[in-house]
């Protein structure tokens, strides 16, 4: 059953975690690197500062790409936890990515450009694997809603294990941390300036930050489902995952985009096969 | 009106248009007949539509032994002719396998023909029902688009004789022959209309009668004669072996042990005609005709004939190690032919490969041959025939407009012609991207391939293929949705046919969406209860929450009509350099260079010599498997 309540909560208070899930990135990142940090509410402060300055744009669509790409995220985060069908939130997701790549295309600048077709790179590179995962889910629990995966009993976890190390492989290109933040980085070591971002400035990049603070919160709680039989396991899992994410950010150098999508390729495909295989030998035995 | 007079109507009317066509020489006239036919096909269709949606199948016995004359007498001179041709263009390929397939059929109708009796020569059923609807609206289409852009085609290419009055002429025979073979029961009437076909797309192909064009059509002739061979084996095997059976139904009733060897051989015959690996080299040569011609080929013709002959077979393949074997090929063609997409810069070869993948997909479906899987099958060749047809008729509109069909000579073109690029846009749109067609088609696919057996290997080519669909698609749209400040405006005048073609198909994109839940409940859903007494569907809440997707993105382009204030324009970043409006900035040593752009192709990954070589060699070997299959399955028995 679909449930507004859980849609209309992550609207409004998706952001403020996310933001607040950005802020305690930032500070546990500084203390990897050995320095104090900005303060917990750092992100918000600084998306408030770009949504004063001047709306600079190179043409108008450029808004029209962005204000689409927020719709379609907060749509995907909407669908996911009013507990639609799952196949549908990554399509979902996947439309809302285009428009942020079309929206890098129609500047006609070549640093945005190289970052469109990263991004691309990437998208191609992680929805394999991300379908994988919501199929072994339906092969496990027997159906594709979310809010019947969050009722089944059991503990998904142990049954897909295989797609859940490979959902984590990709969960690093989506969550844009090193090794594989190629189209764009939080960091200052990009080669591509910054990407796909780099012709977006004041509010259109603030809503970009927004829209990044709602999607970090869909995609933790993907992770939330694989444990979804028991919420005080999951919540520990979703903060382990993050905390392992911020670990792999700062340990690890950019890679070659070639290497990140042949790897994540090679991972989904494996994991897919074996993981998948095993299940369907368990349900036809 | 009986229901059969509309049937009989919709394969003679088209014909007896294809004559007059040939007699007309003047543009104004031949436009008139063209509308007049374009509206009387559609009306007869709707009129159609309504009376017979609800009695599921329903079958006729029309014509007598003289129909099967008329028609054997014009497979003879077709052969000739054929044969003739071959001949004259040194191709003993096909002068063999024209004499092969003619001997077969002589020797069937002098032995066998007449002591067979098919009691229903004509049906028509909902599957009929929607393959009428795509060859009869997206033809007509089709057919007024190539009034307007066949006139512009003479006009660039003087050197090409014009010879409009047989292209149209090929082009109403080509309908009349689709209409035969969606309504026929029996099977030598289907292997009739079937074989015209393969001519008729020769002759198209041909057209321009170019080396290259002659060529690419002896290809396509070869090919698809080798499928009639496959075809006409399985007639005789019918009415040696199989005891007679000559009609469609009795096929299907009869069970495997008789219906799968000549299943698997009119499959073969559908893989041929639909181009998939290793046949998939003639689609992409035909794209050397005219747009309209690919257009047709694509969408409403042609290759569709192939996958309707295969999807109407399902229930014999289905659980058999053949049909595992069907699937498979379809599962790597759209694989293979997906990744080679990535790697072309032509945008009629990105469509061709596209079509050809999407063709593998309604093949895998047609090979599982489930309910859910022929579901997603049939969704996938209606959604495919709109959105294709529209691509390639944008495409050959904005070719005549920047002579080139080249993707990345297509940069910017939204600042330079913005209507037809809005076309091209909903067209790659309804391919690609969620809520429109294609896509719920294979989110259906998904769906039915985990529910079956081994179904897992599908399901994973099935998410690879997708996510490389993504990346061909998405960076074309990229490339003419980018803004160029200092393109001029090249749009002009449309042709008015070609932009009741262009409008009518992008609207049909949006529409078929929205009454997608409609088209599904009354014409899939009961042929899918009849036929596998079980029916699909899709849950009340995806449905609300698909139309709400498809609101949100037709309404939020209107945004820009609201009012609002321009915002401070600057240039793109060029990392500090000073730069010019059109881009030429100063480079190392005081060059003036020009920036440029262009997409990735990833040849080394996705080459098309590369990928056909190992698509060829995979989808060879599991056709032997298919044959192996079915063989040992005859000694076992």
């Amino acid at each position: 059953m679909i449930s507004i309540v859980w849609a209309v909560i992550f609207i409004l208070l998706g952001p403020v975690a996310g933001g607040i899930i950005a802020g305690i990135d930032r500070k546990v990142t500084a203390r990897m690197q050995g320095r104090f940090g900005p303060p917990l509410l750092q992100p918000f402060y600084d998306v408030g500062k770009l949504f004063e300055k001047e709306h600079i744009v190179v043409n108008e669509t450029q808004i029209f790409y962005v204000v689409c790409y927020f719709i379609f995220i907060v749509f995907t985060g909407g669908l996911f936890f009013a507990g639609a069908d799952l196949l549908l939130v990554i399509f979902a997701l996947t439309l809302a990515q285009i428009f942020l790549v079309l929206g890098a295309y129609s500047s006609d600048s070549p640093y945005s450009h190289i970052g469109a077709e990263r991004e691309l790179l990437q998208i191609i590179a992680y929805e394999p694997m991300v379908i994988l995962a919501a199929v072994g889910m339906y092969v496990v629990t027997g159906s594709f809603t979310v809010s019947d995966i969050l009722a089944f009993p059991r503990p998904v976890i142990l049954l897909i294990p295989g797609l859940f190390l490979g959902f984590l492989y990709v969960l690093t290109i989506k969550l844009r941390k090193s090794p594989f933040d190629i189209s764009t980085s939080h960091h200052a070591h990009q080669e591509i300036v910054k990407g796909v971002t780099t012709e977006f400035s004041g509010p259109s990049l603030g809503l970009i930050e927004i829209t990044h603070w709602y999607e970090t919160v869909f995609l933790l709680g993907f992770v939330y489902l694989f444990f979804a039989w028991n919420p005080v396991v999951s919540a520990v899992a979703v903060i382990v995952v993050y905390l392992l994410e911020i670990l792999i950010d700062n340990t690890n150098a950019r890679v070659k985009w070639q290497l990140a999508l042949k790897s994540s390729w090679a991972v989904a495909a494996i994991v897919g096969l074996v993981n998948l295989a095993a299940l369907y030998y368990l349900r036809g035995a | 009106m009986q229901i059969v007079q509309l049937l009989v109507f919709l394969i003679l009317f088209p014909l007896i248009t294809a004559f007059f066509m040939f007699a007309v020489r003047k543009n104004g006239e031949r436009k008139l007949i063209v509308s007049l036919s374009a509206l009387a096909i559609g009306g007869v269709l709707v009129y159609l539509l309504v009376t017979a949606f609800d009695k599921g199948a329903v079958y006729f016995g029309v014509g007598s032994e003289s129909v099967g004359m008329v028609m054997f007498a014009i497979e003879m001179a077709v052969a000739v002719f054929i044969f003739y041709l071959g001949i004259r263009y040194r191709n003993y390929l096909v002068v063999g396998l024209i004499t092969l397939q003619s001997l077969a059929m002589i020797w069937y109708e002098a032995v066998y023909a007449r002591g067979i009796e098919v009691q229903y020569s004509l049906f028509v059923d909902q599957f009929s029902l929607i393959m009428a609807l795509i060859i009869g609206i997206i033809g007509s289409l089709i057919c007024v688009y190539a009034l307007g852009y066949m006139k512009h085609f003479h006009e660039h290419h003087v050197e090409i004789p014009d010879r409009r009055n047989w292209f149209f002429f090929v082009l109403f025979v080509f309908l009349s022959a689709m209409f035969g073979l969606v309504f026929a029961n029996n099977i030598v009437w289907v292997y009739f209309f079937w074989e015209i076909t393969t001519l008729c797309s020769f002759l198209l192909i041909g057209y321009t009668k170019t080396e290259e064009a002659t060529a690419n059509a002896f290809t396509a002739l070869w090919m698809n004669l080798l499928g009639g061979i496959a075809f006409s084996g399985a007639i005789l095997y019918l009415a040696t072996l199989g005891g007679g059976i000559m009609g469609l139904d009795q096929l299907l009733a009869s069970g495997k042990v008789i219906a799968l060897l000549p299943a698997v051989l009119i499959g073969f015959a559908g893989l041929t005609k639909a181009a998939q690996l290793p046949f998939s080299s003639w689609l992409v040569g035909a794209m050397v005709a005219p747009t309209p011609v690919s257009a047709l080929l694509h969408s409403s013709t042609m290759v569709k004939a192939g996958v309707y002959i295969i999807v109407r077979l399902a229930p014999i393949f289905q659980g058999t190690p053949s049909g595992y074997a069907l699937a498979f090929i379809g599962a790597f063609t759209f694989l293979i032919a997906s990744g080679i997409a990535i790697s072309r810069s032509n945008a009629k070869q990105v469509l061709a490969y596209s079509t050809i993948a999407n063709l593998g997909l309604v093949v895998a479906c047609a090979g599982i041959g489930t309910y859910e899987a022929i579901w997603a099958a049939i969704l996938l060749i209606i959604f495919h025939a709109i959105s294709k047809s529209l691509l390639f008729m944008a495409v050959g509109t904005v070719e005549h407009r920047i002579s080139s069909r080249d993707i990345e000579n297509m940069r910017g073109l939204i600042t330079c012609m913005p209507k037809i690029t809005a076309m091209m846009v909903i067209g790659i749109a309804g391919m690609f991207l969620a809520p429109f067609g294609m896509l719920i088609s294979k989110w259906v696919a998904i769906r039915a391939f985990i529910d079956a057996p081994l179904g897992f290997i599908f399901v994973i080519i099935l998410a690879f293929g997708s996510a490389i669909t993504v990346f061909f698609w998405a960076k074309w749209m990229g490339k003419i949705i980018t803004v160029v400040p200092d393109k001029v405006h090249l749009e002009g005048k449309v042709d008015p046919n070609e932009w009741i073609a262009l409008v009518s198909l992008a609207g049909l994109t949006v529409i078929t969406c929205f009454i997608f839940p409609l088209i599904s409940s009354m014409l899939l859903e009961p042929f899918l209860l009849a036929n596998y007494g079980v029916s699909a569907q899709l849950s009340q809440d995806n449905i609300t929450i698909m139309i709400l997707m498809l609101f949100l993105l037709v309404v939020l382009p209107l945004s820009v009509l609201l009012p609002h204030h321009r915002h401070k324009h600057v240039p793109a970043y060029m990392g500090g350099r000073t730069t010019t409006p059109d881009m030429h900035f100063s480079g190392s040593l005081g060059m003036q260079r020009q920036m440029e752009l262009s997409n990735y192709y990833l040849d080394s990954w996705f080459g098309e010599a590369k990928l056909r070589k190992i698509g060829i060699g995979l989808c060879t070997a599991i056709l032997a498997v298919m044959f192996l299959a079915v063989a040992l399955r005859g000694v076992v028995l």
